[in-house]
């Protein structure tokens, strides 16, 4: 039974909780022992709270048997990325700051899932406060990839990303801040959803950079991704930053929309630096689309290409040095023995309590808003900011989507990038310009690498257009297999 | 040398709303410990500030009441550095676009003697803008304690130029800028709750010179009149300090109201940088016309309109406005009584010396006094109509007072009109005179004075009920 | 690589309330004086009349009402606390 259950899609799962053929329980006992059979050698998971897991699935099996289940997502188990408050549960960042940290209340999607009945299951490893691309920079140590146990799953949300990959739970939940959620799923071979900023509530998601950060869904299909986003989206008031749209029906979108879509190619998005395997791969999933009747056109994304990173590393840094300043050592989270003093508290607390990736960032993010280089560093860069988006508006006012790779490496070995900054943040390429623009942005399985790695395509939609964006993602995929592909774990 | 001080003060108010500034807790005063948190408060992982649009609404108020200009835009700023009352070691404030810019806060100067209006002058403000409080330190003998109720209250920071040029000023502007705000209903600024605060920058110049010197920050200057008092010390610490040929070096320094000295605060960090940047989490705002056109009929009559009003309108004597116009209400009910009554300067003795008196004496606020404007209208009416001398109201009143009878109610039962009754009152006259032979030789040989032994003995026997006119009429005429 | 002649790691470190061994300082100090050299290019980039972007979406005016919201019970609020006494947080003592 167990196995038959590893590796079904949420929407398959749902169909049979709603037949009748199996229970949640039954489910969550599934996951449980893949979690145990596998997650030794993948290490996707922080911590996993069993028995509150069992407890939510009794619940979800009574609800159903009294006819009174809550919709297609009762009763699904989901990873939480180790970034996202559930209550009573650790919410560490993976870092050592928060290694004790249980959080007092539950995020907004946290609230949401619990009303649809899925079951919160676990807690998912990351780069700490998602700071990388590896998930290297764990307190706890490195995920690994189960494609590969050698290499890195990607990151920051690299153990959302492997537990989908290695079986160990249907659906997670991801942030992506410069590519997070998309650069991991690309490299684990699963599908990766960043939404358009502001459509999922960032309320009790750990802060990293405010205005880039989004919560959002990964997943075996592209039907799951946007079965969990339903869930998820929406206004919150107590998020600013929240847009107040109608969240539509993304499931019946992704019956509804056929095509043909006008689709655009960055033409800088291929350039060096990028696999050529990759290369290829992307390639042939654009001609599948000039087949399908698609309009292919070549478009220009220089500035975002040209100076994307730069613009991300002033801005995601600056916003990271004052948002990662509450982790003190005060009220909550790792307090120094050594400390004697207030400023020792501060000083002692966060030197033993960060990981180097941390406070480099936090240093270079402090420099960027320091008094006599505010103007040359940070404002200078949203100002280009500006200028990268109205490039992405003005080329999305002719292509439905655009499509791209969505890293321009297959997974790297575990260690290899890690004494280089700038190289790990040259992977995130394809992706950060997305977040700078504030656009929804999905990656899909479209093949792998001679070497048995999977590769990515990235396709990125117009502002809160999700619905379109997963039909086109959709297409693909319905007539392809490579999301049916596992590791052999 | 004489030296002119040049003062500017900043200002803390908290605003007057239910919940916090950026999260929906309550705010509040003298609660338990922490009972006033939640994730935003306390700086959890994850939590968000959303803005207080009451929060928004006071602001606005306060900024038309003092005649800023509201920025048609604003926006949120992050103030970073640390302290163990900052949860998030930033603070959420206004950097470069406050939401009111420029302004003035009218004040009144002490007068000659307290009978004559002193001198009016404009402080100009160079802006006001909203931020969040921060929480509580208690400071024990080997550690301290942190209390976060107060964290993330709204708090109005009010800068005024450096206009002011003494204690006497400083205090003045102060005095006004808390009515202001009282009557606005904007905070309720009671200084030992820490809902208003305030820090003084002071430097002093030679007479005629217009570059200002160095200037000191002075702190902790926590009730109105360690303002006044603090000040004072430290323009003339200042003064003795050039006066014996040393320098005033930048500082900021901590006044002691108990002991009136001050000493120099050791800042750890001299050149602050708070690395201000755009809120990322909060959007900004825009103020429109429909939105002004929405609080200004709400705005309070200014204070020192009212008194201008209440001397020309009413013809008040100066004291009399000085005592009704800090008080919104105790300025309605006045001009409640003085149209009841149609005598507002009658009304506004009995209700700025009896009344207030009684309310003192008492413990009673305005809003709970037995006497309402219609009870000061009835008396005043049987006053001027002659029913009852001035000396039997004042025994009526506070009776009124008391029991919040209706005047005339108490003159029917006690049976206090006066008497005019000319038959009774001749009986009482030559009775009185009979009785003080002395007194009417003494009259009769021209001492007018005389006559008031005579009067005053009527008055006795009459229980006071007796006409004085009558009575005076009376006497000269059986004296004649 | 070049290293940033006005990257001041210990202002910097203090700031951020960081304690940095020395290590960390030469580490640090050539691997952001690559990345400040990198983000250098952004000088190349005209913005002569460009807002600066602070949000995603230019959205204004988001509040709620002035209606009080349960918060946290006091256990649920000093839960994580390292230390505390008397319902309150304890720091070292802190001079002002």
């Amino acid at each position: 039974m167990a196995d038959e259950l590893i590796y079904q899609s949420a929407t398959q799962l749902a169909a049979q909780l709603a037949a009748g053929k199996i229970s949640a329980v039954e489910l969550v006992q599934a996951c449980l022992a893949r979690r145990q059979a596998v997650d030794g050698r993948v290490k996707a998971f922080n911590s996993c709270d069993e028995a509150g897991a069992l407890a939510a699935a009794k619940a979800s099996d009574a609800r159903r048997a009294a006819g009174q289940a809550r919709g297609p997502l009762d009763g699904i188990p989901v990873g939480f990325k180790d970034v996202i408050a559930v209550e009573g549960q650790p919410l560490t960042c993976s870092s050592k700051m928060l290694a004790n940290f249980v959080s007092p209340y539950d995020a907004t999607v946290t609230l949401k899932l619990k009303a649809a009945g899925a079951i919160p299951f676990g807690r998912l490893n990351m780069d700490e406060f998602a700071m990388g691309s590896s998930t290297e920079n764990s307190a706890f140590g490195p995920t690994a990839n189960p494609w590969d146990l050698t290499r890195v799953p990607g990151g920051s949300s690299g153990g959302s990303a492997a537990a989908v990959a290695a079986g160990e739970v249907p659906l997670t939940l991801g942030s992506d801040t410069g590519g997070s959620i998309r650069q991991p799923a690309a490299l684990c071979g699963i599908v990766g959803l960043k939404p358009t900023y502001g459509l999922v509530s960032r309320y009790g998601l750990a802060a990293f950079a405010s205005s880039l950060d989004q919560i959002g869904t990964m997943a075996h299909t592209v039907g799951d991704a946007a079965l969990l986003l339903g869930a998820i989206a929406g206004h919150d008031p107590r998020d600013s930053t929240s847009f107040k749209a109608e969240v539509p029906d993304y499931r019946a979108a992704l019956a509804a929309k056929k095509g043909p879509w006008r689709l655009g190619v960055p033409r800088e998005f291929f350039g060096a630096g990028l696999d050529p395997e990759i290369g290829a791969a992307v390639k042939q999933a654009i001609e599948f689309y000039r087949k399908q009747g698609c309009e292919i056109k070549e478009v220009a994304l220089p500035l975002a290409a040209e100076y994307a990173i730069a613009v991300y590393y002033l801005i995601a840094t600056a916003e990271a040095s004052s948002n990662l300043a509450r982790y003190d050592g005060i009220r909550y989270g790792h307090r120094s023995k050594a400390a004697t003093d207030v400023a020792g508290v501060y000083f002692q607390s966060r030197a033993e309590g960060f990981g180097p990736e941390v406070k480099r960032r936090i240093i270079l993010g402090t420099h960027v808003l320091s008094s006599g280089y505010y103007d040359a560093y940070y404002l200078r860069a949203q100002k280009v900011r500006t200028l990268i988006r109205n490039e992405f508006t003005a080329v999305l006012r002719d292509c439905d989507a655009l499509l791209s790779p969505t890293s321009p490496v297959p997974a790297f070995k575990l260690g290899e990038k890690s004494a280089d900054p700038l190289a790990m943040y040259l992977t995130d390429i394809y992706t950060i310009s997305v977040n700078l623009a504030g656009l929804p942005g999905i990656s899909i399985p479209c093949g792998f690498t001679g070497g048995g790695l999977p590769i990515g395509l990235q396709l990125i939609g117009r502002p809160f257009d999700e619905a379109g964006l997963l039909a086109v993602a959709q297409a693909y995929e319905s007539a392809h297999d490579w999301h049916t592909k596992h590791p052999s774990l | 040398m004489n030296y002119e001080a040049v003062i500017g003060l900043e200002v803390h108010v908290q605003l007057k709303t239910a919940s916090k500034m950026f999260t929906r807790v309550a705010a509040g005063y003298g609660q338990p410990e922490n009972t006033l948190t939640d994730p935003v408060v306390l700086a959890l992982p994850g939590a968000l500030p959303v803005l207080n649009k009451e929060a928004l609404d006071k602001i606005i108020t306060a900024g038309l009441i003092l005649d800023c200009a509201i920025a048609p835009v604003c926006k949120w700023d992050r103030k970073n550095y640390f302290y163990p009352d900052s949860p998030k070691n930033y603070q959420i404030s206004q950097y470069d676009q406050p939401i009111c810019v420029g302004g003035t806060v009218e004040i009144e100067l002490p007068g000659p003697s307290r009978n004559v209006m002193g001198e009016h002058k404009k402080i100009p403000l160079t802006r006001i803008h909203l931020e969040e409080d921060v929480g509580k330190l208690n400071h024990g003998a080997s550690d301290s304690l942190v209390d976060y109720n107060r964290a993330g209250t709204p708090l109005m920071e009010i800068v005024s130029e450096p206009a002011m040029h003494s204690a006497d000023e400083a205090f003045a502007f102060l005095t006004a800028l808390r009515t202001a705000m009282v009557q606005g209903g904007i905070s309720d600024c009671d200084m030992e709750k820490g809902q208003l605060r305030c820090d003084a920058n002071i430097s002093i110049r030679p007479v005629g010179e217009t570059k200002l010197g160095v200037k000191v920050e002075l702190k902790n200057l926590n009730s109105i009149s360690f303002v006044r008092d603090g000040i004072a010390h430290e323009i003339r610490r200042q003064v003795a300090v050039l006066g014996s040929g040393g320098t005033i070096v930048q500082e900021t320094r901590d006044y002691d109201g108990q002991t009136g000295a001050s000493q120099s605060l050791r800042s750890k960090e001299m050149a602050h940088d708070y690395r201000y940047f755009p809120d990322p989490d909060l959007m900004p705002v825009k103020v429109d016309e429909a939105w002004l056109a929405v609080i200004r009929p709400t705005l309070p009559e200014r204070m020192f309109d009212r008194q201008r009003r209440y001397l020309e309108q009413f013809q008040l004597p100066y004291t009399l406005t000085s005592v009704l116009v800090p008080s919104l209400a105790l300025g309605a009910f006045f001009e409640e009584a003085a149209k009841l009554s149609g005598k507002p300067q009658a009304a506004a003795n009995w209700i700025t010396n009896d009344l207030q008196r009684e309310l003192a004496a008492a413990g009673v606020e305005l809003a709970a006094s037995k006497v309402r404007p219609a009870h000061i209208a009835g008396l005043v009416k049987l006053v001027e109509s002659g029913v009852i001398s001035s000396n039997i109201a004042k025994e009526v009143f506070v009776a009124m007072f008391a029991t919040g009878e209706q005047a005339d109610a108490i003159v029917e039962r006690k049976g206090l009109k006066q008497s005019t009754d000319t038959g009774e009152l001749e009986k009482w006259v030559t009775d009185a005179i009979a009785a003080d032979p002395k007194a009417a030789a003494g009259f009769k040989g021209g001492n007018e004075k005389a006559l008031n032994a005579i009067k005053g003995a009527v008055m006795k026997a009459s229980k006071g009920k007796a006409n004085p006119q009558l009575v005076d009429q009376i006497a000269r005429k059986l004296l004649a | 690589m070049s290293t940033q002649p006005d990257l001041n790691l210990d202002y910097l470190a203090n700031l951020a309330r960081l304690a940095l061994t020395d290590a960390e300082k030469a580490e640090f100090a050539q691997q952001l004086g690559d990345i400040l050299h990198y983000v250098e290019k952004l000088k190349q980039v005209d913005v002569s009349g460009v807002e600066p972007m602070a949000h995603a979406s230019p959205v204004f005016n988001v509040w709620q009402p002035d209606v009080v919201a349960p918060g946290l019970p006091v256990e649920a609020a000093l839960r994580n606390a390292p230390a505390r006494r008397e319902d309150m947080i304890v720091v070292p003592k802190v001079v002002e």
